[in-house]
């Protein structure tokens, strides 16, 4: 049995091609989610095949890639993925954010301001905003197509009817420069005001729902919201265990099973970053 | 008949490197990139044809303008590297090259896009002699913090009113990549454009 | 003092080397040879082969034993080698009236040209557990298996003896070159007979040069066309197929089928290789064919004529293609001008939620960590209760 060849960053030429033609017209509609002929990759669709295919279709050689999910570089699915390309690509890989020239992520977008020269991939389990109000992708095209989103504020209207609040915390929906609403993915809505005037190129691959989509440095990024409910990015109000932050985005730690909780910063390289100038000092 | 030029030497890298190029041009529009061309059969620009390798294949039809398509030079060239295939039809193209802009179609004859795919049109790559930030045209939309700056020359006739009229048709349209011989910057559809 | 979790990467690594000890089970137990996978768990095999959509039993057996059994997970890798395959094209047309038939039965009629041929068939075993099966070295083959057995009443003038397969890509000796095979030629298709009446919906006709959809190379946008929706079934999970195709029967659906004829056996693939200018044969491959014969349609100017839902997918695995005929049937109620009142008649749920990789990689992502998501809601879920907390305590010092 030969032992099957991969091409540079595993994916072959023509599936690079389709995915490179894909992302350049995101870009072009900025919040449209380009339908691409999604490959099978060797992990599993859910796992980050969309934003696996997108950075494998960007990646070149003198790349720095930075993997996170859940702000971590360390969390086994981020492990995971950066091992692929560091063994299919042989590219330089690191943790730190400011040295990353392509940065995959699940779930967070870094508290560290990207640059200029940065490009953030997202990875995108549902990428159709309105699929839950919706599960027809026929009546969500129309939606799209007509930029019908009445559904959408009805929803958002009856959770602030229901609950007194917007009830999405996550996924929460945006605006993308006055015409498509888009999923940002599922990011805390802590991170929504990241991605408005971002200087860096915000790439979204969804692989098994087989979208990309994409947001151009400094465009005008709107979470929906109501005059007399405006959109409020939320955190746990509390400071980081490990760097003292006060405005980061929090992950809880259990610590005993009688009501014990600490809080620490997601985005752990930032906490480290912190850390390393406090002692210093 | 003659052979057909070579194309990329490393075309694995050469089109990673391209493409990048033609991305942030697309990205960030008016910005101008210096891109490697490849040699190709005049008038077919260097940067064009890098572009044409980089992104074509079996699934993107292509068309040429009369300067273009007058030897069948360019076309043997672009379908002997990537397996497309030259169409005489603007609406059907995937790509469209053009090396005399001041005599291009108007844009409208080109593929635009529905409603519901506004991604099926065409990206039209305009052959321009210069490129330079500065006056010109002023941009300003989705990848520009304000406004920027780009003349270029030269360019189709009624160039503006034509990039009004694809703009109000948002999210329908056409995208442009002006491809100088070893530059290029994009216009995507989503861009404002005045006069300088 | 807390210190933030790390560690990742080595207990990956750990992870999959219990893997790899737990998939070799007891190393005192001989390891399994991908041939005896492929011989003694064909039908693994064919599966694999038929949901992974390569037809390569080699591979199909090797993905079964790396995946410990685990059908799906073998899918699984049979399509992420599938994806990187370089593409020549698409082959001619086969054509299963052409079939090498090793079994073929109809429901439809007692008794056709070609005659019902049984095969190797569960059908009519007792399921009694064979006990013998578990003595080592397992009982010798025995002769009846290999037999013609006839379905009903037995004598009929057309039946004939089940030819074996020519074990195309097989290992091991053909066993089979005894029984005797060809008279293909006949062995029309019922629909075929039916068609020539005019009694049943004519096939599409084939256009051998037409664009052959391929939803691996191009997204599934709806409607989809016939071509992708059989495609998609084809890949499609067993089991999903199975439950929709059960729900038609039960009344989510129903389009009276009958199994006009299924049928399993080899076919010739054919390329057309445009160098040379004709068909070159590639090789055989076994395939099973369902084609069921649904409730008939008709009008006031037109006749009415039965019509179709078809199966059709690599190796040996009737109970998918008859499921996926019953399913091909009910999605057509839009062309037929039937009301869609199942979940097996709508497009989008079943050609969206068919996929068995898909399916398992988005349900099984649920593992991955959520705990920013999850942090988010914690967050608004306090708040949320705390002011109803102080809504009451509010409340109660008014009344007070």
């Amino acid at each position: 049995m030969n032992a099957p060849a991969y091409n540079f960053a595993y994916l072959d030429e023509q599936t690079k091609r389709m995915i490179r033609r894909a992302i350049l017209k995101a870009i072009a509609i900025p919040g449209y989610q380009v339908p691409f002929a999604s490959r099978e990759m060797p992990m599993p669709y859910g796992w980050g095949t969309g934003g696996v295919q997108v950075t494998a279709s960007i990646l070149g050689p003198d790349d720095v890639l930075k993997v996170i999910d859940q702000g971590s570089d360390d969390t086994t699915n981020a492990v995971s993925i950066r091992k692929f390309f560091a063994k299919t690509a042989g590219v330089r890989t690191t943790t730190r954010t400011g040295e990353a020239s392509i940065i995959q992520t699940r779930h967070r977008i870094p508290e560290t301001p990207l640059t200029e020269d940065q490009i953030l991939v997202f990875q995108v389990p549902i990428p159709e905003p309105l699929r839950f109000l919706e599960p027809r992708e026929t009546e969500t095209r129309r939606m799209h197509a007509l930029a019908d989103y009445g559904l959408m504020h009805v929803k958002l209207y009856e959770d602030i009817a229901r609950h007194g609040h917007i009830a999405t915390t996550y996924a929460y929906p945006v605006k993308v420069d006055g015409r498509y609403v888009m999923d940002p993915s599922p990011t805390p809505k802590f991170d929504n005001p990241k991605m408005d005037d971002f200087a860096a190129l915000q790439l979204f691959g969804a692989g098994r729902e087989k979208r990309i989509y994409a947001i151009p440095p400094h465009t005008n990024v709107v979470s929906l919201d109501f005059e007399d409910h405006p959109f409020e990015p939320s955190r746990t109000p509390k400071s980081c265990a490990l760097c003292g932050a006060d405005d980061t985005y929090l992950d809880e730690v259990v610590t005993d099973d009688k009501g014990g909780r600490l809080f620490v910063c997601s985005d752990s390289d930032y906490c480290e970053e912190r850390r390393g100038a406090e002692q210093a000092k | 008949m003659n052979a057909v030029a070579p194309g990329f030497a490393e075309p694995v890298l050469a089109a990673q490197a391209t493409f990048r190029t033609v991305m942030e041009a697309m990205a960030r529009p008016g910005t101008i990139r210096r891109l490697a061309g490849v040699d190709a059969p005049a008038p077919l620009s260097p940067a064009a044809a890098a572009i044409a390798l980089t992104l074509l294949d079996y699934e993107t039809p292509f068309w040429l303008d009369a300067p273009l398509a007058a030897s069948g030079e360019v076309a043997r060239f672009i379908s002997f590297h990537t397996g497309a295939r030259v169409t005489a039809d603007p609406a059907d193209a995937a790509f469209a090259f053009v090396a005399a802009p001041a005599a291009a179609p108007p844009f409208t004859s080109f593929a635009q896009g529905s409603a519901e795919y506004p991604d099926r049109s065409t990206t039209l790559v305009l052959q321009v002699a210069d490129l330079a930030d500065g006056d010109g045209m002023v941009l300003r939309g989705p990848g520009i913090a304000g406004t920027r700056q780009l003349a270029a020359s030269p360019l189709p006739a009624n160039f503006l009113e034509q990039l009004a009229d694809n703009r109000a048709q948002f999210p329908r349209g056409i995208d442009i990549l002006l491809a100088a011989s070893d530059a290029v910057a994009g216009m995507p559809r989503s861009l404002h454009v005045a006069g300088g | 003092m807390y210190v933030a979790v790390k560690g990742g990467e080595r207990a990956i690594d750990n992870a999959h080397r219990l893997l790899e000890q737990k998939r070799r089970g007891d190393p005192a137990v001989p390891e399994l040879t991908l041939e005896q996978i492929s011989e003694q768990l064909a039908l693994a095999c064919d599966r694999v082969m038929a949901e992974g959509s390569l037809y390569d039993r080699e591979l199909a057996a090797l993905a079964v034993k790396q995946a410990r059994g685990d059908l799906v997970e073998a899918i699984f890798l049979v399509r992420a080698y599938r994806t990187t395959l370089p593409r020549f094209g698409a082959s001619e047309p086969i054509d299963t009236g052409a079939m090498e038939i090793r079994r073929r039965i109809s429901a439809a009629f007692k008794d056709l040209p070609g005659g019902q041929v049984l095969g190797p068939t569960f059908d009519y075993t007792h399921r009694l557990l064979d006990t013998t099966l578990g003595e080592s070295p397992s009982p010798r083959l025995r002769g009846e298996g290999r037999e013609r057995s006839e379905r009903g009443e037995g004598d009929s003038p057309h039946s004939r003896a089940p030819g074996d397969p020519p074990s195309p890509g097989a290992f091991g000796a053909d066993l089979s070159a005894q029984a005797g095979r060809g008279e293909s030629s006949a062995m029309p298709r019922v629909t075929d007979i039916l068609g020539n009446d005019g009694l049943i919906e004519p096939c599409p006709p084939g256009e051998a040069d037409a664009p052959v959809g391929d939803l691996t190379r191009a997204p599934l946008t709806f409607p989809a066309a016939r071509d992708l929706r059989l495609q998609n079934l084809a890949r499609g999970d067993e089991g999903f197929l199975l439950a929709l195709g059960y729900s038609t029967q039960r009344g989510y659906g129903r389009t009276h089928p009958f199994a006009g004829e299924i049928r399993l056996g080899e076919v010739e693939v054919e390329f057309m290789a445009e160098e040379v200018g004709f068909a070159v044969p590639l090789g055989a491959i076994t395939v099973t064919e369902c084609q069921m014969i649904n409730q008939f349609h008709g009008s006031s100017t037109e006749p009415p004529q039965f019509t179709r839902g078809y199966g059709l997918a690599f190796g040996h695995c009737e109970r998918k293609v008859m499921a996926m005929a019953l399913v091909d049937r009910a999605l057509r109620a839009d062309d037929l001008g039937e009301e869609r009142k199942g979940p097996a008649q709508n497009e989008e749920f079943v050609l969206s939620h068919s996929d068995n990789v898909q399916a398992t990689g988005f349900v099984e992502h649920l593992k991955l960590p959520h705990y920013v998501d999850f942090q988010s809601e914690l967050v608004l879920i306090r708040r949320m209760r705390a002011e109803i907390a102080a809504a009451g305590e509010t409340q109660r010092e008014a009344a007070e």
